[in-house]
Order: C-alpha cells, then sequence, then structure tokens
C-alpha cells in the first residue's frame, strides 16, 4: 500500500470534531490556582511604586508578587543571536520601566479566574509617563544612554555601485507593511505542576524541548527536571510557543506556591502581550535596462522589533535581507535592514516572517519597473528569473547561518503554466470589457521563492509494539498542521504497515530527549526525512529477524501490511511485525541475537534549507462608494517538490491566502500618539471570514523534488501567505488604473479612499 | 466572595446542577461545572464564535450568556452531535473535506452549521458564506468548511 503522496483523512480529527480534544485551557489540576497578570497600561514610563495591599486582602487570593519578590533573569534568544542584543531582552516582570501597553508588571493568584482579576483591578501601580517612540524610521532611545537602534544586519553580493551607476533606468520606491500578526484562535495558556522533584509545564508549544532547557536554566534546575507538554494546540503562525514571561511565571510559581498554577490569557492581552511582526518600512532602490532586466537592488529597511528584542533575536530582519531578491538573477544586491526598538508589543515572526514582507517590496519594485517601461507583468518577470540551468544557484547570502542555495526550480516553467491556467489572454478581454462597463476591476501578480526544513538535525525514533502496533516518536511539534497523518503516511509506507496502526507522539520532551520543534516549515522535510530512516531501519531489523525464523534470506522477504512473508509466495509462511516484535522482546532468546525491541533511532541533518517556490495572481473588485475592496479570484501556483498529503498542503496554501489577505487589507495593530493600541479586540483588529475569503484554485505542481533530502520534499507552510500582499498590492492598482499607487499594506478603506480621491 | 445560586441547566438532554455565581458565563458554566470542554473560548466578547452553542435550536454565543439567564432553555454542545459511536454528519463531511486544521473554532462552526441549516436546510452559496462568516476560523481560508456544510446539508436533504 502506497501513503505517500495520497490525500488521506487526517488520523487526528476524531478527539477535535467530537469536543474531546484537550487544549490547555481544558485541563484540570486538583488544587490549582489561577494566574493573572497585572499589566502596564502606559506605553512608556518610570515605575514609582506599586501598591499590593488592597488584592492581598481580598479573599480567594493566594499571593501578589512584583519583579522585587522573584529573582529570575531576562528571557534569552532561541535563535539568530546576532550579538550585542542582551540588553534589550525583556524581563519576566517590569521593575524600573515599562516599555509597551500590555507589559507585565505584577501577578495575582488566588482561587479561581474570576477572583484573580478582581485582584488585579486593585493592585496600583504608580507610572511616571515618558514620551514613547512609536517611528522606527526616527533615532531614538531605548532607555537613558541607550540607542533604540538595536542592531543592522547588511547582506550583500556583487557591485551595486556600479551596477547602479551603469544602469539605463532607475526606480526609487517607499514602501510599508502594516503591523499584523498570527492570532491564533486559542490564546496561549500555561499551567505549571511542580511535585518537589519535577517541574511540568502543559499548554507547551512549537519548541517545547528548547522551552525546557531555557525554564530550567532560569530556575536553576537541571533541564531533566523539567517536562514539556504538548496538547492540542489552536494554531500557532509562529507566535505560538516561543518562550513568553507568563511560562517562566507559572513554573516559578508551581514551585514557591507548591500548587498547580493556571494561566490562560484573554484575547484582550492576547493582542497586546504575544508577539507582534511585519511593520517594515522598506526605501529600495532598482537599476534596470530597457528589457526590465533587474541589473542591482539596493534596499535600507527598518523594521519596528517593538518593546524588547524577543526569542528570535534577528531573525526577521535577517530573513527580509536574506529572502528579498526572491526568484531573480539580480546580479548585484544590498540590504541594510535596521531592527529598532519602540513603545509597542515586541515583535517575533508570522508565518513567512520577512518573505511576506520583502516580496512585497520586491514584487512592488517589478510591477513598477514593469509600468515605467509599459511592459506586461508576466513578461518583466519572465526576463529575470533565475534559468533552469542556473539551478542549484547560489544566492551568495545566508539565511539564518545557512548558505542560501536554491537546490531545485523551474521558475519559468510554473510561470508558463501559471499563465495557461489562468487562460491569461481571455482574462485580460474579460477584464477590459468589465472596466470600460465601469467596473474597477484588476489583476495582479506576484512571484516568491520560499524557504523550508531548517536543520540542523531531527531525531525520530521508530517502535513496534508487541501488538503490532508501531509508535513514532519526533521532537517535532504539532499547532494543528496535520504533522501526526503526514508523518504516520511516511511511517507506514516505508515500514509496510497500515496507517492506522501508527500512532504519532510529538511535543513530549519525557518521551524523547531532543527536538527542535514546528517552525521554519521545517517538520515534513526534518521529521519527515528522519521518519523515513527510522521506519527504514527498523524494517531492515524486522526483515532480519524473519529470516531468522523463516529460514529465507532476508533479500527475499517483503512486508506488506504489517505482515512478512517471501516474495512471490504472498500465501506461504509468514509473520506479523507483532510477532517479530515478541521475538526480540526484551529478556528473549531473539533479543540476545539481535538486540532488544524492534525499534530505531535516528537522526536527518541538513546543513541548506530547500527552496520551494511559487506565484500568486488574483482578481478584486474595489467599490469606489465604499472604498472596499474585494477579492474575487485567486489563484496560487506552487512547486513543493512531493507533497506528502495533497490535500493537507492545498489546506496549508489557502489557509496562508486567507491570512495573507487579511494582512493585504483588514489587520493592523494601530496605537495613538500616546502608545495606546487601538487594536485590542476582534471589533477593532480584523480577521479575515468566509465572507472576504474567495475560493481559491491551486495549481499543485512536484516538478522540482529538493535534492536534499530522501523524500524529495519541500514544505508548504508559508507559500500561501508569502506574495499575497505583493499580488493584492497589484490587482488593486490595476482596479485604479494607478500604476504604484499602492505603497503601504494594508489598503484598508481609509487609505483606498485616499486613493480614489486623488 | 458574591454567593452563587443553584442553577439546573439542560445540556444535550441531561439536567446539570451547578452552584455558580451570577456572573458565571455559561461557557465557563459548561466548561467548569458540567466538564464540557468541547466549548471554546477565543475572544470573550462575542465576535469569534468558537463558543457557539444552541440555546433552544438557536446558534448563540456561550460567552456572552450568564448561566443564570439559561435555565429552562434547551442547550446544545458539540458533545451531543455524534450518537454511540457515530458522528454527525456534518463531523463527518468537516473530516471528509479537511474542514479543520488546529480544530480550535470546529465546535462552534459545527453548532452554527446546525442551528443553520435546521432554520434553512437549502442554505447554500453565498447565503451560506454569509451564515458561516459569523464565526472566525484561522487555519482553513474557510473554503473547505464551505464545502463541508453544503456536502453535509445534501446529505442531510436526502
Amino acid at each position: 500500500m502506497t501513503y505517500i503522496g495520497r490525500p488521506i483523512r487526517r488520523l487526528e480529527d476524531p478527539p477535535l470534531l467530537t469536543g474531546k480534544a484537550q487544549f490547555a485551557a481544558d485541563l484540570v489540576f486538583p488544587g490549582e490556582v489561577s494566574m493573572r497578570v497585572v499589566r502596564s497600561q502606559v506605553a512608556s514610563g518610570r515605575i514609582l511604586g506599586v501598591e499590593l495591599e488592597q488584592a492581598l486582602q481580598l479573599p480567594g487570593v493566594v499571593a501578589v508578587w512584583t519583579a522585587d519578590d522573584l529573582d529570575l533573569p531576562p528571557i534569552g534568544f532561541r535563535m539568530t543571536d546576532v550579538g550585542g542584543l542582551e540588553s534589550y531582552r525583556q524581563p519576566v516582570l517590569a521593575s524600573d520601566y515599562v516599555r509597551y501597553v500590555g507589559e507585565p508588571m505584577a501577578v495575582v493568584f488566588a482561587e479561581n479566574a474570576y477572583l484573580a482579576e478582581d485582584a488585579a483591578d486593585l493592585v496600583w501601580v504608580e507610572i511616571e509617563e515618558l514620551e514613547p517612540a512609536l517611528d522606527a524610521t526616527l533615532p531614538g532611545t531605548f532607555l537613558p544612554g541607550m540607542s533604540a537602534d538595536a542592531a543592522i544586519i547588511e547582506k550583500a553580493y556583487g557591485d551595486v555601485e556600479a551596477a547602479m551607476a551603469s544602469s539605463e533606468h532607475l526606480i526609487e520606491l517607499e514602501l510599508t507593511v502594516g503591523r499584523h500578526t498570527g492570532v491564533p484562535l486559542e490564546t496561549r495558556g500555561a499551567i505549571g505542576v511542580w511535585d518537589g522533584n519535577i517541574l511540568r509545564l502543559y499548554g507547551a508549544a512549537k519548541v517545547p524541548h528548547y522551552n525546557r532547557d531555557a525554564i530550567a536554566q532560569m530556575l536553576g534546575l537541571s533541564p531533566e527536571m523539567v517536562q514539556l507538554h504538548e496538547n492540542h494546540v489552536g494554531g500557532g503562525f509562529g507566535i505560538r510557543g516561543e518562550l513568553y514571561p507568563e511560562d517562566v511565571l507559572v513554573c516559578a510559581a508551581a514551585r514557591i506556591l507548591e500548587r498547580p498554577v493556571r494561566w490562560i490569557e484573554d484575547r484582550r492581552e492576547h493582542l497586546t502581550a504575544a508577539n507582534h511582526s511585519r511593520d517594515q518600512v522598506h526605501r529600495i532602490k532598482v537599476g534596470f535596462d530597457d528589457r526590465g532586466f533587474v541589473v542591482a537592488i539596493d534596499d535600507e529597511f527598518w523594521q519596528d522589533q517593538g518593546a524588547y528584542v524577543r526569542t528570535h533575536a534577528a531573525t526577521v530582519t535577517d530573513l527580509t535581507a536574506a529572502m528579498l531578491p526572491g526568484p531573480y538573477l539580480v546580479p548585484a544586491y544590498r540590504a541594510r535592514g535596521h531592527m529598532v526598538l519602540t513603545n509597542k508589543t515586541p515583535a517575533g515572526t508570522y508565518r513567512s516572517p520577512g518573505r511576506y514582507e520583502g516580496t512585497f517590496v520586491r514584487e512592488r519594485a517589478i510591477d513598477a519597473v514593469a509600468s515605467r517601461l509599459g511592459l506586461d507583468p508576466f513578461e518583466v518577470r519572465r526576463v529575470n528569473l533565475i534559468p533552469e540551468e542556473r539551478i542549484p544557484f547560489e544566492r551568495g547570502i545566508d539565511a539564518l547561518g545557512t548558505e542560501v542555495i536554491y537546490d531545485s526550480g523551474r521558475y519559468h516553467d510554473l510561470l508558463e503554466r501559471v499563465l495557461q491556467h489562468l487562460d491569461y489572454p481571455t482574462l485580460r478581454r474579460d477584464l477590459e470589457r468589465r472596466r470600460a462597463a465601469g467596473e474597477m476591476v484588476g489583476f495582479g501578480l506576484a512571484y516568491f521563492v520560499e524557504k523550508s526544513g531548517l536543520g540542523p538535525f531531527d531525531e525520530v525514533r521508530v517502535e513496534v509494539d508487541t501488538d503490532g502496533r508501531v509508535e513514532v516518536i519526533t521532537g517535532a511539534a504539532s499547532l494543528g498542521q496535520g504533522v501526526e497523518t503526514s508523518i504516520a503516511q511516511i511511517c507506514a509506507e516505508e515500514l509496510g504497515v497500515a496507517i492506522e496502526s501508527v500512532r504519532v507522539t510529538h511535543g513530549q520532551t519525557e518521551r524523547i530527549g531532543r527536538g527542535m520543534g514546528a517552525f521554519a516549515t521545517r517538520v515534513t522535510v526534518m521529521t519527515g526525512s528522519a521518519t523515513t530512516m527510522a521506519a527504514g531501519s527498523v524494517r531492515e531489523k524486522a526483515l532480519r529477524v524473519a529470516a531468522d525464523l523463516l529460514e529465507a534470506n532476508a533479500a527475499d522477504l517483503r512486508i506488506e501490511d504489517g505482515r512478512v512473508f517471501v516474495e512471490g509466495s504472498r500465501n506461504g509462511p509468514s509473520l506479523t511485525l507483532a510477532d517479530l516484535a515478541l521475538a526480540v522482546a526484551p529478556g528473549s532468546d531473539g533479543a540476545g541475537r539481535h538486540g532488544a525491541g524492534l525499534v530505531a533511532t535516528e537522526e536527518f541533518l541538513a546543513d541548506h534549507m530547500t527552496y520551494p517556490y511559487g506565484i500568486h495572481a488574483a482578481v478584486v473588485v474595489v467599490d469606489p462608494a465604499t472604498a472596499g475592496c474585494r477579492v474575487i479570484r485567486y489563484l496560487v501556483g506552487y512547486d513543493v517538490g512531493r507533497a506528502v498529503n495533497p490535500m493537507l498542503v492545498e489546506g496549508q496554501l489557502v489557509g496562508g491566502v486567507a491570512q495573507g489577505i487579511g494582512g493585504a487589507l483588514l489587520e493592523e495593530f494601530r496605537y495613538d500618539d500616546a502608545g495606546q493600541p487601538l487594536s485590542a479586540s476582534f471589533m477593532d483588529y480584523l480577521l479575515p471570514t468566509a465572507s472576504e475569503i474567495p475560493a481559491v484554485e491551486l495549481v499543485l505542481r512536484e516538478d522540482a523534488p529538493s535534492p536534499l533530502n530522501p523524500l524529495g520534499v519541500k514544505g508548504a507552510g508559508e507559500g500561501g501567505i508569502n506574495a499575497t500582499g505583493a499580488v493584492i498590492a497589484a490587482a488593486v492598482d490595476d482596479a485604479l488604473g494607478l500604476p504604484m499607487a499602492v505603497l503601504r499594506l494594508p489598503i484598508s478603506p481609509e487609505r483606498l479612499h485616499q486613493l480614489l480621491s486623488g | 466572595m458574591i454567593s452563587s445560586r443553584a442553577v439546573t441547566l439542560l445540556v444535550n438532554g441531561v439536567d446539570y446542577v451547578v452552584e455558580v455565581e451570577p456572573r458565571k458565563t455559561l461557557a465557563d458554566t459548561l466548561r467548569e461545572d458540567c466538564g464540557l470542554t468541547g466549548t471554546h473560548l477565543g475572544c470573550e466578547h462575542g465576535v469569534c464564535g468558537a463558543c457557539t452553542i444552541l440555546m433552544d435550536g438557536s446558534p448563540v454565543r456561550s460567552c456572552l450568556l450568564f448561566a443564570v439567564q439559561c435555565e429552562g432553555a434547551a442547550i446544545e454542545t458539540v458533545e451531543g452531535l455524534a450518537v454511540g459511536g457515530d458522528l454527525h454528519v456534518l463531523q463527518q463531511a468537516f473530516w471528509d473535506h479537511h474542514g479543520l486544521q488546529c480544530g480550535f473554532c470546529t465546535p462552534g462552526f459545527l453548532m452554527l452549521a446546525k442551528g443553520a441549516l435546521a432554520e434553512d436546510p437549502d442554505l447554500t452559496g453565498e447565503a451560506l458564506r454569509e451564515v458561516l462568516s459569523s464565526n472566525l476560523c484561522r487555519c482553513t481560508g474557510y473554503q473547505n468548511i464551505v464545502t463541508a456544510v453544503e456536502d453535509a446539508a445534501a446529505r442531510m436533504r436526502s
């Protein structure tokens, strides 16, 4: 039975459909107390004093603490630590200064969540307000005497000055992407439980092993004394699962109070406390020739990091600079990214970090080239795409510490396929007809390269139980993307068992000593490859043991549906995997000969990422009466290398499109002049609904499998969102009949109205 | 502390006698006092619809109701959809059409769809999208939810 490549229904769905699945907030621990965080209501200020007495007197309150009551270091960096950022780390609780609305200043513990919230309202903090910094392009200070410019990331190749000087045309643009973030439907949750020996954190996600080590270090415990447990997780998108102050607080409190400590975030908290993202201003200069061929790009950008540098450190800035050139040759390139602290919620990654922004900037620039020369959007891209014979293509810069080498790709081929799928000439004629009839309708196109499969390693253990069931244990994590199903498919195919007999265990630090988690679209590539290897090793062992028992040659044996038999004699003597697992069970004779257990642990290593690529195309209608924009057609062409489960790949792409359209038209965290957040509810931070998202057409291709892993797979997690901002901007320009009108996302009704009124 | 009062809630055909403060929401009561954690809270201000349940057959936000308001009403939650081991046709359709990813919003969508189809079994196309726009999903991009509900509606009509 083949499993890879089939649109198999998900194994994880039944408990989710029946309400039995347990998310963090569904867990109950005897004797637990509820934690409520007292947060700053000013954007910038000096703490003069904290008054806890009234809160402490409320019946049902167990404890109220400030930073003085806890001796905890600031939260460190999980990745992309470029040096010099330590002073910008976030303290678990603010002590002297507050730097954003929503910053934790104190914590209250009470017998239930209602009481904890009552008590939090009785904590009085006196703050001397300071002028907030809200514009990352202006010079600012982080704290008295400390610059707000935390880091500058520079990446370059080729002679940009010379190329610009000799280029036939130059364009300069300023482009802005607003502040959005992942906003999973489940808010964060963390429950700390301490039994005197082991500290357990429930509600873990994304990177349980890293967080285990970080928490252990912060609390002075050995990593073996800290265990993280991932339950069902209601969406991640980059922001959930990073180590936040609240995670550390429930752990520290569980030890001090000697009771389970439960914290469930509310939505208002989430929108001001969990990582924001995007929020970049780019000033890009492009040199190009008469054909529209880009000879050089020089980009300087400012990333609004918010109040602190959190776990991602320079990740977003780094990826923006590394991936901006995209699918084009661009012989000379220079990017200079400023990572700037302000008095907004701290920022981290959000699905396709740095690429949503970079693709918007690059594709807007390519559109500007096309409009300057009067070229068709397809034509100008065709001229610039990296030709197939140049791939693998070394970009000459690095991303997240790995060399950027586009591993495989047929960029022109995908462009032609999309052109064909759209029936472009007919589409153009149709648009002309509608425009002639007075409708403001427009088409946009954008091309991008994604990245996936970040290493350095992934480890998987595959074990056959003595009843023949198979367990795959991985340090990967599931945020709802279908990890269990896709990994089970790979294991079932490689081992030769029915998928129903495979269960996938993830996110449990107790079950496997190390793991990288789920981020950077890495799981199918890294965990999938390690699963192939471990399942392959188990298969080899099963065949060895079976050969011994059947007195046959291992090379002549086959495994099908969990049964081993001699090739060609399906009805002859056979052994099940259960028989074989029993035959080598610990203590058995077989274990003596072959080693105990039908089990293998394998590790897959990768120094380089894989690079999937794709195209987005959209048709939008602008309503001049309401300044609204409706997306009426949306196409994604995407080469995923090899699709383990095409249904899940499509789900990833379509879901990404919806989030991207949100960021292009609706979503933005706005602040007033005092730094007060104006988007702290779902009435103000608008997620797209079923009415705003069209049915998405997909051209899913497997033309360029990755040579870097045994399956040939690339990731699908971020290809749906990457170019959404870019393509909607292009389509709105076209609908308005105003080339390069859109220089800023989101294209809110307010901004569209400005464009419509000239 | 604010004094609690006894309330009898009829949920999925079963009476639950609970002691709750008047300020306790129906959603919290279902989750904490009835042990029915399939009803999820995504925003607690009535926008996301993850907490949608049926009250006397109509979809409502259980985060915007107090438990003390609900005595005497027939409440249905996601836990009441499957009968024995058999999934409800809506649950089956969501599974078949990959209408869920993280699954957090799913109970709310299932209850919304059940209520909406009870009112109009022929709901389809734009009108269906309009109804489904009552709730938020952050994973799927909605298309598979729309397809699942349309398919379930067709199966329920036949």
